[in-house]
């Protein structure tokens, strides 16, 4: 995994609620059996007229100003719905890197952190003024630097965020998973010999 | 000190819990299909990794499976797809219920149908719906294709401890009011985000009164609440369910499995972090409105207002649900004309869902310009249904009787909604183009779907002949 390093970067407003999985990327771009390339599928049904290929001018990720943004300013409960990884794909694959709102759902909100991109929960008068100063001047950068845990605008903003320590780290080093789990795979043999004493049944078909 | 079963499950998994890092949580089931998994396949092939227990894996196709014509996959890259779930099985030896088993079918209706989970288990899959094995008093949720690969190769996740809420529903339901308005019921009064960081356990007396199917249902939808899991005590109707099924503890264990499913129950007096209580009496057959499941009222009720929401975000997407779904605030329910009736998918392609279906479709003929799919969750279902004569009754009505899969409830395999069509689903999701793009959802029990199909708008089962 790539590391998450301090950068300053547009951030790009989208004034919406509860933005589902199924418009990240609709269910018709799933079929594919790589990780890679589903950027251009990135919110499908609102960037595109009815044509499928005509960029759609009043959808907001289409504004000139917020060409090339690395951070996303978003409403409450961002990623509700499916589990489907191919929306955190999709989202990394075009661009972002950050994501601000003021609430993730839980399966999207991990699935980011497995593909280098770093969600950032603020309160609703933090996610106010940040949408309010992206709003008076698009195309605003602003310095998202994870390891103070901080978000820097040049409207004055400084916004201090949480972030679980193991995932913090996990970002900065851009650390494998897998490989960090299979450093306890002397505990995992132990559960597993334990279990097979205590809960025989579950071992049966094995 | 007294624990819920969410906190039993999770001690009773927890594999270590090192002072730095995360918490590794094992897990004793792993569902598969072949939208999510392709990856976490190729990912273990290119780090030289190996699944490390293959018993623990049960494997199904179903999301991108023509219903028609079923091996007929006209989309090349979907085709290749199945063909890729295939071959990683073969090539892991994965107990996969394949394009030609007569077991293949929507995986959280396979998955029950094997007895493969139990009680007090951690089972996971790439897919939200997952939620619906916590019917069994199983801790089981959806994971992204990374964490399928993390657990096929190490067969834990790293997880952190979620918060308890007590979702409690007491007394009898009203007549033809289902699993199904239950669980729109609540995510109407928790919303889509109520249940975000918590697993919610469901008991009092309505929901022990489900049958295991219903508690399926239920389950299925505790993720539109946002909700990482839900949960039920297993009782004697969930041993009922599974003894005798094929990965069912078999002779000499089952009564120690027992034992220790009836230990895993949450103790009298523990505290939950949140409690919400509902009065069964006060949930009628539900419909939803919007784009979201909580936006969802009774079929009694108009389609609001702006005006009607204090929130204003809430007010905010009213607006825009309006505008998408093409309905009228102050609309009444029972005005909606709808041109698609679905009965199927993993929240109500059981069997008692065609029953249910069935007995308001008998003898009736489907209005003028609907059409209505009847989509059996599994073959089983289906040979199940056509034992019972259901399927005569389905075609006699003018409904299509089709094969096993996912279908229209997130019409990947070509059954879709066309624009600015409208549907009465028993799926679980109305979100914007979830159907097809530009297709609009309203979500129903399959009862209520079925009246819909006959009247061709929306009507109260309660008062309709």
């Amino acid at each position: 995994m790539q590391p998450y390093i301090k950068h300053t970067s547009i951030a790009a407003l989208m004034d919406r609620s509860n933005v589902d999985t199924d418009q990240i990327i609709p269910k018709n771009f799933m079929k594919k059996v790589e990780r890679t390339g589903f950027g251009i599928n990135l919110f499908h049904n609102w960037r595109f007229l009815a044509d499928n290929v005509t960029p759609n001018p009043d959808f907001e990720l289409n504004k000139p100003a917020f060409q090339g943004a690395k951070i996303l300013v978003a409403g409450e409960n961002f990623g509700c719905g499916s589990s489907r990884e191919h929306a955190p794909w999709a989202i990394a694959d075009y661009g972002f890197n950050t994501i601000i709102s003021t609430s993730f759902a839980d399966i999207f909100f991990s699935n980011c952190f497995k593909n280098s991109i770093l969600p950032i929960k603020v309160t609703e008068t933090e996610l106010a003024s940040l949408m309010a100063e992206i709003a008076a001047n698009e195309g605003v950068e602003f310095t998202v630097d994870l390891a103070e845990q901080k978000v820097t605008t040049p409207g004055g903003l400084v916004i201090n965020f949480d972030v679980d320590a193991f995932r913090k780290e996990s970002l900065l080093e851009g650390l494998d998973d897998i490989g960090w789990t299979l450093t306890h795979e002397d505990k995992i043999s132990e559960y597993e010999q334990a279990q097979k004493k205590r809960l025989p049944w579950l071992w049966e078909n094995a | 000190m007294t624990k819920t079963m969410y906190e039993k499950i999770w001690d009773a998994n927890l594999v270590h819990e090192p002072e730095s890092g995360s918490p590794l949580l094992f897990v004793d089931r792993h569902l598969m299909h072949e939208v999510t998994s392709p990856q976490a396949f190729e990912g273990l092939r290119l780090q030289n990794r190996q699944v490390r227990n293959v018993h623990s894996i049960l494997g199904t196709i179903d999301h991108c499976v023509p219903t028609k014509d079923r091996y007929n996959i006209v989309d090349a890259i979907a085709k290749k797809q199945v063909e890729t779930m295939t071959s990683n099985c073969e090539e892991n030896e994965i107990n996969l219920y394949g394009m030609d088993s007569d077991q293949n079918g929507v995986i959280h209706i396979v998955v029950p149908e094997h007895g493969f989970v139990h009680p007090g288990m951690v089972v996971v899959c790439g897919d939200s719906h997952t939620a619906t094995h916590g019917a069994f008093g199983a801790l089981a949720f959806g994971i992204g294709t990374s964490e399928v690969e993390h657990v096929m190769a190490t067969q834990t996740l790293q997880q952190k401890k979620a918060k308890t809420m007590l979702v409690k529903v007491e007394g009898k339901l009203p007549a033809y009011s289902t699993a199904k308005d239950i669980a729109l019921a609540i995510i109407a009064v928790t919303g889509t985000a109520g249940g975000t960081g918590y697993v919610m356990e469901f008991a009092g007396d309505t929901i022990t009164d489900l049958t295991m199917e219903g508690r399926m249902t239920l389950c299925n939808m505790a993720i539109e609440a946002g909700a990482r899991a839900g949960l039920v005590a297993p009782d004697q109707v969930t041993y009922d369910y599974l003894q005798g099924r094929e990965f069912a503890p078999k002779g000499e264990y089952w009564e120690q499995a027992v034992a220790y499913w009836e230990s895993m129950k949450t103790d009298e007096g523990a505290e939950f972090d949140e409690v919400i209580t509902l009065k069964a009496e006060d949930i009628a057959p539900q419909v939803s409105w919007g784009t979201s499941p909580e936006q969802v009222i009774s079929v009694t009720g108009v389609v609001p207002s702006p005006s009607d929401f204090d929130n204003e975000v809430k007010a905010q997407a009213c607006a825009s649900a309006l505008k998408y779904m093409d309905v009228q605030a102050g609309q009444k329910i029972t005005d909606i004309n709808i041109d698609i009736v679905f009965v199927g998918s993993c929240t109500n392609g059981r069997i008692e869902d065609f029953r249910a279906t069935a007995e308001i479709i008998k003898g009736k003929k489907v209005a003028d310009g609907v059409q209505a799919i009847a989509v059996p969750g599994s073959f089983p279902v289906k040979i199940q249904a056509e034992k019972e004569g259901l399927d005569k009754i389905f075609v006699e009505a003018g409904w299509e009787w089709r094969d096993p899969g996912c279908s229209m409830c997130l019409a990947m395999n070509g059954d879709e909604l066309k624009d600015g069509q409208r549907s009465a689903s028993t799926s679980n999701r109305n979100f914007e183009g979830r159907q097809g793009k530009g297709g609009r959802t309203h979500l129903v029990s399959p009862a209520m779907a079925g009246a819909a199909s006959i009247a061709g708008h929306f009507v109260d089962i309660r008062d309709w002949k």
